[in-house]
């Protein structure tokens, strides 16, 4: 479904700042999939979910979806087919529109947007449709501003909406990352609802490795831009979070071999 | 009683006004001065039309058209240049200027005996009622003619609020307002910001031109420097329609801004009549708005000692 190939973004090119966030990286991704991407900070996991959902164009590599090459399309043109959840709650919902307004935003997802009206009575039974499985009671306020209601409400329903038109991926971009640890797993179970029940194809960054470890079919471990480990099948069902923690500090022992051994040379030879 | 009819007239021609700087500032979040320029361009455009002996209709057409290529200029900029709203409207608004005196060809275009708008009411009046007949209202004798133009402006600037309504309900207008609101959200739901704001601002802009034309139809000339410090007058406007109406739906925010320009004109022509030296009137207007911007927050600040209130 998703094809990535030998991605590369530098930012701050040729200054001080430079930062190369993400160093040829490639993976595919077939249809129905759910992956989980897990680094440290910096590692570039965000940055590899931002270059595929189009936020900045990509200096080197390809990205593919679905046999279209998009690589080149701007943000509001793969939004079309990609649904996204931010980190933040607050950035996936216009805050002083209702509910009902955002819902049939979201509803018109890469189609026209012509001089229909927004919300018709037909239209409403549907929004009470969608949001019933939240148990949030949220039914009886579709007319509400967005912005009255808790951020893990919002994160809730920006779920609803990145997922309602059955996008052929979703992004989520550690997505409980700023809940209370009682919001993030509610809003986790709603997310494996969603992902089971419409069986889409899922790129989750997250920090959690208790989150990688019990959600999706696949982890891919990036480590400075690039992808240190790609777990899936059988491998991926036993991991243990220990097991992670153990990778990491094997990754992290390894850059500090890096910079021993650049001294150890420098004493040596220069 | 006529004053106070006329400034309702002048109140409601500005509305239009208003309502222009409520979509590019409210809508779109977008302080677009780019209104100062194509508020003349729109007196300028009508009054030379109309002298020329075009239909007054049409010229208001043709002048809300040129408001709107403005705002796509201003629009343009911005998305397609990356530069700051406030200096993209500076650039259009600078340009005007000099386009306006090439429109009227001098600095002020009288139009006496043109057929405008208002001269064709004051023919139905003069019809209906006989020259400079009278009708009763509330107990005051007030002239027909201004009175039939004080309901038509009002008609006209209802049907404009009601189309105005339905367009923002609409799915294109709903995704424009999330521009303004979150557009970080809207274009990850597939929208073209970027084209939502030439849109917006091309629309916003549009109205002003109108108002401008209006206006100088009204008053019967149109002045090169007829826009300076409107779009400080039209926020004015939007700012006393929101303290009146509240944060509400669409409809009452629109019906707000309206409010707002009319009440803000009555207010100035009573100070006016109280011995307000003219000149002081924009300097009023400055510390008005800038008074009007900081009360919330500072009311905010208050109300914190009491309840905090997160609303993003």
């Amino acid at each position: 479904m998703l094809k990535v190939t030998g991605l590369e973004k530098t930012f701050n090119e040729g200054t001080v700042n430079e930062v190369r966030a993400l160093q040829g990286v490639s993976f595919a991704l077939e249809e129905g999939g759910f992956v989980c991407v897990l680094g440290t900070n910096g590692s570039g996991k965000s940055t590899l979910l931002n270059a595929v959902a189009g936020s900045f164009p990509v200096d080197q590599g390809s990205i593919v979806l679905d046999g279209v090459d998009i690589t080149k399309w701007p943000e509001h043109k793969r939004a079309r087919s990609i649904g996204r959840v931010f980190q933040n709650p607050l950035s996936g919902t216009a805050p002083h529109m209702t509910i009902g307004e955002n819902l049939s935003l979201a509803l018109k997802r890469g189609k026209s947007r012509g001089l229909g009206q927004g919300i018709s009575a037909t239209q409403k039974e549907e929004f009470v449709r969608m949001v019933r499985p939240l148990n949030m009671d949220l039914e009886e306020r579709l007319d509400n501003p967005i912005g009255k209601l808790s951020g893990g409400q919002r994160q809730a329903l920006t779920l609803l909406m990145a997922s309602a038109l059955k996008p052929k991926l979703l992004l989520l971009d550690e997505h409980t990352a700023a809940l209370d640890p009682k919001t993030a797993a509610k809003v986790t179970e709603i997310t494996q609802m969603i992902v089971n029940r419409d069986r889409l194809t899922t790129l989750m960054v997250t920090h959690s490795m208790q989150q990688a470890v019990h959600m999706g079919d696949r982890i891919l471990m990036m480590h400075n831009g690039r992808l240190a480990y790609d777990f899936r099948g059988k491998t991926k069902k036993r991991l243990k979070v220990s097991d992670l923690l153990a990778l990491f500090d094997e990754l992290r022992r390894k850059d500090a071999i890096d910079v021993s051994v650049a001294t150890l040379l420098t004493n040596n030879y220069v | 009683m006529s004053i106070l009819i006329t400034s309702m007239i002048i109140g409601l021609i500005l509305s239009l006004l208003a309502l222009g700087v409520f979509i590019s500032f409210r809508v779109f979040d977008f302080p677009d001065i780019t209104v100062e320029g194509s508020f003349t361009l729109g007196a300028a455009l009508a009054a030379t039309l109309i002298v020329g002996g075009m239909n007054p209709l049409l010229a208001g057409m043709l002048a809300f058209l040129a408001g709107m290529t403005a705002g796509v200029l201003t629009g343009f900029i911005h998305t397609r240049f990356r530069i700051n709203p406030l200096l993209s409207g500076i650039l259009v608004m600078t340009a005007l200027y000099s386009v306006n005196l090439h429109v009227m060809g001098k600095s002020n275009l009288p139009m006496p005996g043109s057929v405008t708008i208002f001269s064709w009411l004051g023919n139905v009046s003069a019809t209906l009622f006989g020259e400079s007949g009278k009708v009763v209202l509330l107990g005051w004798s007030v002239d027909a003619r201004d009175m039939l133009i004080l309901v038509v402006c009002l008609l006209a600037v209802s049907l404009v609020c009601v189309v105005l309504r339905w367009f923002f309900r609409t799915n294109l207008g709903t995704a424009m307002r999330a521009t303004g609101d979150n557009a970080q959200m809207i274009r990850a739901l597939g929208v073209n910001t970027k084209g939502m704001i030439v849109f917006g601002i091309a629309l916003a802009n549009g109205f002003v031109a109108l108002s401008g034309a209006m206006l100088a139809q009204f008053q019967g000339f149109a002045d090169v420097q007829m826009g300076i410090g409107m779009m400080v007058w039209g926020l004015a406007s939007v700012i006393i329609g929101q303290a009146v109406v509240g944060e509400s739906s669409v409809g009452v925010v629109i019906f707000g801004a309206v409010l707002g320009s009319v009440l803000f004109r009555l207010l100035v022509a009573i100070a006016l009549r109280l011995g307000m030296n003219p000149n002081d009137l924009k300097i009023i207007t400055a510390v008005f708005v800038f008074i009007a911007l900081i009360l919330p927050v500072f009311m905010k600040r208050r109300k914190g000692f009491f309840k905090r209130k997160e609303y993003a």
